[in-house]
């Protein structure tokens, strides 16, 4: 894998699970620094989880197909759906579509389940080929 | 839902209290995500909030260039808007944002605060549409643009 996680990744206590073929699975246990109201996750925190598991996914698509791109988020889109409470939290993207110029990735958070997602992110990257 | 952001329990306030964002954002930039961020109040008018975030290593989310990642930009903008609702209803009324947008018009030069402008435009009874910007010295030149709305959990905006 080509991505080393940045300092805000590192700061937030982010950790990737590697998998093989598929995307990798990002998470952070429950701490101060992620924390909204007492007790709840904040929105942001849950956010820039799913921001670097969207970058994860895209940059293991592209590593499999053997590309070297400059990537350059141009929006994210998120849905807040529950509210986080004080456990560990996992994102996982999904690269919905990586042509030449754009990549649209699809991510989700969660806690007990990944099937009931607290949280969804679509993520529109521009793509450029690395000098 | 992400109830949004209140490291304090503001329910427990008179009935005649009026929302003031100089004095909440003391509060709630104490602790939790906000208060690790390093938000800090910067101005607000009748409907809108803005809110500071000083550059700083721990944020960086491209190493090589030293540009923030773009989960903290998220999380000031998300704060700025939440509490421009407040300013507009001049009450806290517990809310979840529902969705929030990020357009990013460019990086953020690296050492640079960024303020985020939070609006809150409409509040019907459940929920408050909110835009908003970010920028990184020249308003006029903003880093980012946001939309979003939020839901009154308990009880109603009007």
């Amino acid at each position: 894998m080509s991505y080393a996680l940045p300092p805000y990744a590192a700061a937030l206590g982010i950790t990737i699970e590697p998998a093989e073929a598929d995307a990798p699975v990002l998470w952070f246990d429950y701490s101060d620094r992620v924390s909204g109201r007492p007790g709840f996750l904040h929105g942001g925190a849950m956010s820039g989880l799913m921001e670097m598991a969207a970058i994860a996914a895209l940059q293991t698509e592209l590593d499999r197909r053997g590309e070297t791109m400059r990537l350059k988020p141009v929006n994210v889109a998120v849905e807040f759906m529950r509210g986080g409470t004080q456990q560990r939290t996992f994102a996982s993207g999904t690269v919905t579509r990586a042509g030449r110029r754009v990549a649209l990735v699809n991510a989700s958070c969660w806690q007990d389940d990944p099937a009931k997602p607290i949280a969804l992110a679509q993520l529109k990257v521009l793509l450029s080929p690395a000098e | 839902m992400t109830r949004a952001d209140t490291p304090f329990n503001l329910q427990d306030l008179p009935a005649d209290f009026v929302f003031d964002p100089a004095r909440a954002s003391k509060m709630m930039t104490r602790h939790g995500h906000g208060g690790w961020l390093g938000i800090a109040y910067h101005d607000h008018g009748s409907d809108w909030v803005e809110l500071a975030l000083p550059w700083r290593d721990e944020l960086v989310g491209v190493a090589e260039t030293g540009v923030l990642a773009s989960g903290p930009i998220i999380s000031l903008m998300d704060n700025a808007t939440s509490m421009s609702v407040w300013t507009l209803a001049r009450r806290f009324i517990p809310q979840a944002t529902l969705d929030l947008r990020v357009d990013y018009m460019r990086a953020a030069q690296p050492g640079m605060t960024i303020v985020g402008h939070g609006e809150c435009y409409k509040l019907t009874r459940s929920i408050a549409f909110i835009r908003g910007t970010a920028h990184d010295g020249d308003p006029d030149d903003p880093i980012a643009h946001v939309t979003g709305t939020f839901m009154a959990t308990h009880g109603t905006y009007l």
